[in-house]
């Protein structure tokens, strides 16, 4: 497939496989963090509808501070995420010239249409936090509508991209390399677009909740455990475990077809060594020399899952050539880190209901009064982002060595500038100490409302008694 | 007007937005840089805030429907850019990292220490990244960018046109920053501060206007094809941006802040889309033409769909945003 390589500066393939470790990273890195960040966007805004929505129904002065809390702590977030957003986008072209030279135009209509969401998102976002007082209240609190809308629609975007490099479609590409017959529409619909785009969704619901929920199961662990803490980990919570009993369905039916789509991913998921119908689920287990040590065998679930059939034939690594095989050890456990875990937070979940059934008290309270409860719903955040984090990394590294399932090999894409490493080093400083103010930042306001429920976060900047306001006042 | 030139304009539609309301912002971290210790420069610092609090991200969106645009309906020039202009691409990436986050992080800072330091990192940025931003556009301008992305990592974004570029993208912005800020002030009631950043608007627009003309000198010499483009097709912008330039002038002397704000978007706007129209119909100056970097036609439609869709909805909401953050009392401290 030589007329894929688009060899940009014509350097060695030893500089080459160093670059594209390092370019690899750099994107592991940036997407990993951004991942976080855009789930607070499509889904924080709908938490704090609810808060907002039944403070403005229920004269509910707490509810309404709730509101007023998240959308300045997701002012802090979305400003984050705009950024290392923005840097996605760089990094499309700085770490992957090859694939946006080749296919730019098959697949570039999806982030047009992903950038209009995010504009919408980001200017609603600012009516939202300049709104408080400002806005009659009922057109306040639909501005958080168009919000939501664009985090769903921008969510689409983005995975319609994604999918398309898991199954390319909507172009023909001929013997010389030449991208002929596009059809952008195609491209976006292609056949792994919907399961993926709603896993993803979901997805976004659970990190989301569990993280705010586990905000507040820490307060309460504390000792804090008025209404405003019970009201602000029940609507997230809420919404989290919602997302985390659909989310089994939804990633079966996206595995549902991988078998004949992507059957080296399939592979290394299922740690299939042999290609044979019937095939077993392993769990555990590493590959050694090609054969799988340790591990706990299903007897043919991995063929029921993959095809609803025992029949379905799994194709094992055997078949699948040796530089076409993604490292299989890596995929399988973080697939099934991501069941381990997404299981887990359904017993959270489940646990949860069951104490709320049993509750006694008036005020629903009495499912709180558990420590452990609360600590599990602590866990709980932590599972969600391990979960995310491992689907992701089993779509992505599953679909290795292809950056475009089949068609073009992720070595070929990547850039030969040497200054890759630089620039990987550069990151991973810069997104650490992101993370580390970002959480300091978030942890002082939410440390100087507890101080002062009241307080309006004045710009302290300036001296003694030249505080000023900045911020919506009331 | 062939298609691809269709989108080439809605592509710079976005440069010349970017460079207007992104440069605006960036603009207004110059002066927050310059603003003095924390005391002397609360009041400034407060009227950036508050000026350009609700609105940098989606001014910053700008930039990413450029890069966007470059890589749907001209994926080989944004290969060719990207690759070739790795460096400076990767200084404004990280310039923008770290001012977008320390804005967000100085607001909700909880000691005036802590906010000084975000401070420092917000301004900084604000310099660093117009001026690389230049130093790309002055690259692309002075045929520097071969099309097969080939030209050398450094001296491919170093020649006199791109030091021009980076130079005169500081200047502008600062200049433009400073009328923003002299009209926001003075609509909130802060006479002083208006009389204070509109004298600083005067003098960086004569600072600017001079650094132009030294500009217009170098690209002479050093980009040939703009040069001529813009001795043709582009001159009536070229002085209608003149014009407009010594107009705002005159008005900052008069103290008519609100009205400076406009002649300076307009000697800003001018001058860009004088550059765009100047090298047209290349993409990358003297290597690739529009129509030889146009992707697949049904993208090309699909875009300008998009763009449509976007009139339609975004456009409104940002308006109806401006409209909110300049109403008097969202600009008055006693709101």
């Amino acid at each position: 497939v030589g007329y894929l390589s688009v060899q940009y500066r014509g350097v060695s393939p030893i500089v080459a496989a160093e670059e594209l470790m390092a370019a690899r990273y750099q994107m592991a890195l940036s997407l990993g963090y951004h991942i976080i960040l855009s789930c607070f966007g499509v889904a924080f805004p709908a938490m704090i509808y609810v808060v907002h929505r039944r403070g403005l129904r229920h004269d509910d002065a707490e509810a309404l501070a709730l509101a007023k809390k998240w959308g300045k702590a997701s002012a802090v977030l979305f400003a984050v995420g705009a950024v290392s957003g923005t840097i996605l986008s760089f990094e499309m072209g700085l770490l992957w010239p090859g694939l946006m030279s080749t296919y730019g135009d098959v697949i570039g209509l999806p982030f047009a249409m992903e950038g209009i969401a995010f504009f919408i998102e980001a200017v609603f976002l600012g009516i939202y936090l300049y709104g408080w007082g400002r806005l009659r209240p009922e057109v306040h609190l639909r501005t958080l509508l168009p919000i939501m809308v664009a985090g769903l629609f921008g969510t689409f975007c983005i995975l319609a991209v994604n999918a398309w490099m898991n199954a390319p479609t909507g172009f023909t590409q001929l013997a010389d390399g030449t991208i002929t017959d596009v059809d952008p529409v195609a491209a976006i619909f292609n056949d792994a677009l919907w399961p993926q785009f709603a896993h993803m969704w979901v997805a976004a619901f659970a990190v989301t909740g569990f993280i705010v929920a586990a905000v507040y199961a820490v307060g309460m662990l504390r000792g804090r455990r008025d209404r405003s803490h019970r009201l602000g980990f029940t609507v997230p919570f809420t919404f989290a475990v919602i997302a985390a009993l659909l989310q089994p369905l939804i990633g079966h039916i996206a595995g549902l077809r991988l078998d004949t789509q992507q059957p080296s991913k399939l592979a290394a998921m299922e740690l299939a060594v042999e290609t044979e119908d019937h095939a077993p689920v392993v769990l555990g287990g590493v590959l050694i020399d090609g054969e799988v040590r340790g591990g706990i065998e299903i007897p043919w679930m991995a063929s029921l899952l993959a095809g609803n059939s025992f029949d379905t034939v799994i194709v094992g690594l055997d078949d699948i050539p040796d530089d076409e095989e993604p490292p299989a050890n890596i995929v399988h456990w973080a697939f099934q880190t991501m069941i381990g875990a997404g299981t887990a937070m359904i017993a959270i979940g489940g646990w949860w209901f069951w104490r709320r059934r049993r509750d006694t008290s008036t005020d629903g309270s009495g499912v709180f009064e558990s420590p452990w409860f609360l600590r599990s719903a602590v866990v709980a955040a932590a599972l969600a982002v391990v979960a995310l984090e491992a689907g992701w990394t089993t779509t992505e590294v599953g679909r290795q060595p292809w950056i475009v399932y089949g068609l073009m090999r992720t070595e070929d894409a990547v850039t030969s500038n040497p200054g890759v490493w630089v620039s990987l080093v550069v990151m991973i400083a810069i997104y650490a100490s992101m993370a580390v103010i970002a959480g300091k930042v978030l942890l002082g306001m939410s440390r100087r409302w507890r101080e002062d429920p009241a307080s309006d976060l004045p710009t302290p900047y300036g001296p003694g008694g030249e505080l000023v306001t900045t911020g919506p006042a009331r | 007007m062939s298609l691809a030139d269709l989108a080439a304009a809605l592509l710079f539609l976005g440069v010349v937005a970017y460079a207007i309301l992104g440069g605006a912002d960036f603009g207004s971290g110059v002066w927050d840089l310059l603003a003095g210790d924390a005391r002397q420069g609360a009041h400034l610092r407060s009227q950036i805030d508050r000026s350009i609090g609700p609105v940098w991200e989606a001014n910053h969106v700008w930039l990413v429907y450029v890069l966007v645009f470059l890589w749907s309906a001209f994926p080989t020039a944004f290969g060719a850019i990207m690759t070739t202009l790795f460096v400076p691409w990767l200084l404004v990436g990280l310039g923008i990292v770290m001012r977008g986050g320390a804005f967000a992080f100085r607001k909700f800072s909880s000691s005036v220490r802590e906010a000084q330091l975000h401070g420092i990192v917000f301004a900084a940025s604000s310099v660093v990244t117009p001026f690389f931003l230049g130093m790309i556009a002055g690259a692309v301008a002075s045929g520097r960018v071969p099309a097969d992305g080939s030209g050398d990592i450094w001296s491919s974004w170093t020649g006199p046109t791109s030091w021009v570029g980076g130079v005169l993208a500081v200047l502008t912005v600062s200049f433009l920053a400073a009328t923003f800020l002299a009209a926001d002030a003075q609509r909130g009631g802060r006479v002083e501060l208006a009389n204070h950043i509109g004298g600083r608007a005067f003098w960086s627009g004569l600072v600017t206007g001079a650094a132009a003309l030294a500009a217009a000198v170098a690209i002479e010499v050093d980009a040939e094809t703009l040069a001529s483009g813009l001795h043709t097709r582009g001159l009536v912008l070229v002085i209608g941006s003149a014009a407009s330039g010594l107009a705002s002038l005159l008005l900052l002397r008069r103290r008519r802040w609100a009205l400076a704000r406009l002649t300076a978007v307009a000697a800003v706007g001018a001058i860009v889309v004088g550059w765009g129209v100047a090298q047209y119909d290349w993409i990358l100056v003297d290597e690739l033409t529009i129509a030889e970097a146009a992707g697949a036609r049904p993208t090309l439609i699909g875009l300008v769909i998009v763009f449509l869709v976007a009139a339609v909805t975004a456009v409104p909401a940002l308006i109806w945003l401006f409209v909110l953050v300049n109403q008097d009392d969202w600009q008055s401290e006693h709101h």
